[in-house]
């Protein structure tokens, strides 16, 4: 008799979701990288540069240090009784976190909080939000979460009823979502992000996509945009945006807003304004439009990854889908604490005349800073190589540059039987190193071929992946010329 | 706007089917009282801190060094922490790749992985591999990973014990897929019974559904009660004859307070009764930062351990692992805090046995004081808090109760229960919540309120309890079991 769960019985939602970020490639780079330990002449490279992954920390990133003392605080609130305290900790940070442990009942962070998340955490990520947009925000609008992950599966969940249910996503995405929706048993409904124009969403694809939606019988429920994108890194201009909000209203879609990058722009022409500043900007309210936007501590300046802290903002939904929304969130009682006060305290960080704000303003304009070089450095490079074109990184941590592959190498990857831009960076992996997502883990116009590469690397370690990176290139090319 | 995105009637109805009481319609109207102004007692949920237990300090100064490593490049870290939780820290520190901001591997840090096998290795006495440990953002992550794997849709069915823990039916109803109820026998300090057990399956398989798994809570939850090895040899062999398989919520596993059934592990059993039973049923076991004498419930750490899936399977659930990135890393380092103690001669080791012994002394004679202040009380029937942290008496409601329950459009624990909280504040979980036998009424409450406070919460109790009772009671026909 067969075991009762084997490959073969598991669900098949679970059989058929795929996430490449963490895929393939990168399962053969820590297999590599176990090999380079035990032996380190293994490989034609000293060690593996992961390009796959948005997680600044792990490649070097130090965390704003006002934050972390924060959280020190927090997780041990007998420092805050002591006077030796004032001589490792600055000032403001006690402060802060005496008053956020006056927010939290009986000052226990090692309690299960309300399932939405501790109050007067959501307090001040309102305050935040209203000091961002110039509109007001409603506390008990926000829902923190292990990240934003899991508030986007939440809405998957609550969106898709069966195989009917379409999201529209963008191509190329972030496959979070694609994953989502096939475990969630939905449809993914394509629209396409135009490359020649910088990556730019047109209204009219979208109303295209819509249409041969509906005329296949689906019933399309949202649309997901990600701004600044990933792994596109075009930042929305705001009149764009206006035509997104004014078709989801017409429409009757969810605006699904995923904002995790919102403090990642790197170019001065473009600013990030969120969805809801510019929907309450056209004169729409909670009758108007649906909105849900999506913020992560994991990504902008602070980079915090491994503490699983967002939040998502719901606006437009009745007092009826609200309480399912907050029943599905108690299911899993509340997200960690830790995370949840991190992130109120990206969404209000020192200010003008408090103690760490230079020292906090230091930090992030310098890894700000640091992200748009190396953004710049890499596109450069990118678009210097045969055959490769690579659109400008306006934000976000990503770039995603085009390759032209020979026919010869085509033909090799068929062979092989792995897609050409796998096969390229499966190449690319074994011969110097560095890791970086074949482009069909994000989509892309058949026929095309990307790789998603992050700007992530420590600067001076730049140089190197371009030298590296470079020179593979031109072996590869030499060797599939035709 | 004409269309509506998203309203009541194009929600998931799956989502719409799913109840979760343990913060339902009583927490909700407790939190409104308290809002209002009124003292309440919350014993809703299994939340230690919640209700004044404090933190063990070495894993809070191990984390707080790991959250600010700067502190550890000051000269001056010796005046606030102790060496070991520096060490530890640095240790902590070293198994991570970039510190507690970044993703850690999508399975839990493969350091931590290693503690928690040679924890399980020391407790069962038989080998665990860290590769098939996954760490968690809480033990409920996992079981719904595990879950979300099992169910394909309707005609997959679970077995899950009643009264159970409602994280289970809420996410059965959420997978799409079908609960199939085991009744515990409350007359036989809430037993399993092997026969209803078939009886069980056979009428499920009946109806067409394919059971895949079993689910036990030892100790149990909301009943409190310990299984032996007996039992769970039972329960293997049957997994074993019926081919399913076993997921064992193991998170009460430190929370024991009698003496004549410690805990032991569904794997230690299964690997005792040897081939081919050890090398075939397939194990899912489950634990948890959350309860214990840690009661850590705001970090959301956890893990699951497989024992005897595929390799296959092992790698799809990886998959779906990886989709959520990594479990929350400051939660990791708790777990291994956790499986990897301090030890006799280590700095912090004596402060740490102490908070440790009181904590579990106390709730064992909070578990004892609470059975039999219920006992005490007018239609109330109450096994012993063998373990976990509840106690789940039943009340025999008189059928004028019952009808004034009706009268109020309420299920009649629910009606006694919101009395209950408006007489006294204290803010239980009704029994409907869990499940229970047609016509028999519970609540679920927790050991947990300060041992100090407990005569007080008692006696609350027992005056509303017995006021209640005289007011509906006709003298011979209650509820019974």
């Amino acid at each position: 008799m067969a075991p009762p769960v084997t490959v073969n019985s598991i669900n098949p939602k679970v059989i058929e979701c795929e996430y490449a970020v963490r895929g393939e490639i990168v399962i053969l780079a820590q297999k590599l990288q176990e090999e380079i330990t035990k032996k380190p002449e293994a490989h034609p490279f000293e060690e593996i540069l992961y390009c796959n992954i948005g997680n600044p920390q792990s490649l070097g990133q130090q965390p704003i240090t006002f934050f972390r003392e924060v959280l020190a605080l927090c997780d041990h609130p007998s420092l805050l009784d002591k006077s030796e305290t004032k001589g490792l900790f600055s000032s403001d940070s006690i402060q802060r976190a005496g008053k956020i442990l006056e927010q939290i009942p009986g000052r226990a962070t090692g309690a299960y909080s309300h399932s939405q998340g501790i109050k007067g955490l959501r307090d001040t990520i309102a305050a935040g939000i209203e000091a961002r947009d110039g509109f007001p925000a409603d506390p008990n609008d926000i829902f923190l979460t292990d990240g934003a992950s899991p508030a986007v599966h939440m809405m998957m969940q609550l969106l898709i009823r069966s195989e009917k249910d379409g999201i529209l996503c963008p191509i190329p995405q972030y496959p979070l979502y694609s994953a989502s929706i096939a475990l969630h048993g939905g449809t993914l409904v394509p629209y396409y992000l135009d490359e020649a124009t910088g990556w730019g969403l047109e209204v009219s694809d979208l109303k295209k996509q819509l249409e041969t939606a509906k005329s296949k019988g689906i019933d399309v429920r949202a649309l997901v945009v990600i701004n600044p994108g990933n792994p596109t890194g075009q930042v929305l201009a705001e009149e764009n945006q206006k035509e997104i909000v004014k078709f989801c209203k017409e429409e009757g879609l969810v605006l699904l807003a995923d904002e995790v990058y919102q403090e990642n722009v790197y170019v001065p022409e473009k600013k990030f304004h969120s969805f809801k500043k510019v929907s309450r900007s056209m004169g729409y309210g909670e009758k108007d439009i649906h909105l849900v936007s999506f913020q992560s501590v994991s990504k902008g300046y602070y980079g915090e990854c491994g503490k699983r802290g967002g939040y998502m903002e719901i606006t437009g939904f009745g007092a009826d889908v609200r309480e399912h929304i907050y029943k599905l969130a108690s299911v899993n009682l509340c997200s960690n604490i830790s995370g949840q006060i991190l992130a109120s305290l990206v969404m209000s960080p020192p200010k003008v005349g408090d103690e760490s704000y230079e020292s906090y303003t230091a930090e992030r304009d310098g890894i700000l800073s640091s992200l748009a070089r190396r953004a710049k450095t890499l596109e450069d490079a990118f678009n210097k190589l045969e055959g490769v074109t690579c659109n400008k990184a306006e934000g976000a941590m990503y770039l995603f540059p085009r390759i032209t592959l020979p026919e010869k190498a085509i033909k090799a990857a068929g062979e092989a039987k792995t897609a050409p831009d796998a096969f390229y960076c499966r190449r690319l992996l074994t011969e110097t190193g560095i890791v970086f997502v074949p482009g069909s883990g994000f989509g892309q116009v058949p026929g095309t071929w990307h790789f998603r590469c992050t700007i992530l690397p420590q600067e001076e370690k730049i140089p190197a992946v371009v030298t590296r990176l470079t020179d593979f290139h031109k072996r590869f090319m030499e060797e599939f010329s035709d | 706007m004409g269309l509506k995105a998203l309203d009541y009637e194009t929600l998931n109805e799956n989502v719409k089917k799913v109840q979760y009481a343990v913060r339902g319609e009583l927490y909700l109207r407790a939190s409104e009282l308290q809002k209002e102004g009124k003292k309440i007692i919350f014993t809703n949920v299994g939340n230690p801190h919640a209700l004044g237990q404090k933190p063990l300090t070495f894993p809070r100064q191990v984390v707080a060094l790991c959250q600010a490593p700067f502190l550890l490049d000051d000269p001056n870290v010796g005046l606030l922490f102790p060496a070991d939780a520096i060490a530890r820290a640095k240790h902590y520190l070293s198994l991570t790749s970039g510190g507690l901001g970044a993703y850690s591997d999508s399975r839990g840090i493969p350091g931590v992985r290693k503690e928690v096998a040679e924890f399980i290795e020391r407790r069962d006495g038989y080998p665990s591999d860290p590769e098939l440990i996954f760490l968690t953002d809480g033990a409920s992550k996992g079981v719904m990973q595990i879950l979300n794997c099992i169910l394909r849709g309707q005609g997959d069915g679970i077995l899950v014990p009643v009264p159970q823990y409602p994280l289970y039916s809420a996410t059965i109803s959420l997978l799409g897929g079908s609960l199939v109820p085991y009744y515990l026998e409350e007359s036989a300090n809430w037993g399993l019974d092997i026969d209803n057990l078939r009886e069980s399956v056979a009428q499920a398989r009946f109806k067409g559904i394919t059971v895949r798994a079993m689910v036990i809570i030892n100790p149990g939850n909301p009943t409190g009660q310990c299984l032996s090895e007996a039992n769970l040899r039972e329960i293997l062999n049957f997994c074993y004859q019926e081919n399913l398989v076993l997921l064992g919520d193991e998170v009460y596993q430190q929370n024991i307070y009698q003496d004549e059934r410690p805990f032991i592990s569904a794997r230690k059993v299964l690997m005792d009764m040897g081939a081919p039973i050890s090398k075939e049923v397939q194990l899912v076991s489950f634990h948890t930062v959350s309860k214990g004498y840690w009661g850590e419930c705001g970090q959301r750490g956890g893990y699951f351990e497989m024992t005897n899936l595929s390799p296959q399977t092992v790698d799809e659930i990886y998959k779906i692992a990886s989709i959520a990135l990594s479990p929350n890393v400051p939660a990791q380092i708790f777990m291994g805090l956790m499986v990897n103690p301090l030890k006799p001669g280590d700095i912090s080791y004596e402060q740490f046995v102490r908070e440790s012994q009181g904590i579990l002394e106390s709730l064992r004679r909070r578990a004892r004081l609470m059975t039999d202040g219920f006992n005490s009380c007018k239609n109330v029937v109450c096994n012993f808090t063998e373990g976990a942290m509840y106690s789940f008496p039943q009340i025999r409601l008189p059928p004028k109760a019952m009808e004034a329950a009706k009268k109020a459009g309420k299920v009649p624990d629910v009606f006694y229960c919101l009395k209950l909280l408006e007489a006294t504040g204290i803010s239980t979980v009704p029994g409907s919540g869990f499940g229970q036998k047609e016509g028999v009424f519970h609540l679920r409450t927790t050991i947990l309120p300060a041992e100090e406070d407990m005569p007080a919460i008692m006696s609350s109790f027992k005056k509303f309890n017995d006021e209640f009772m005289d007011q509906y009671e006709d003298n011979w026909n209650h509820s019974r079991m």
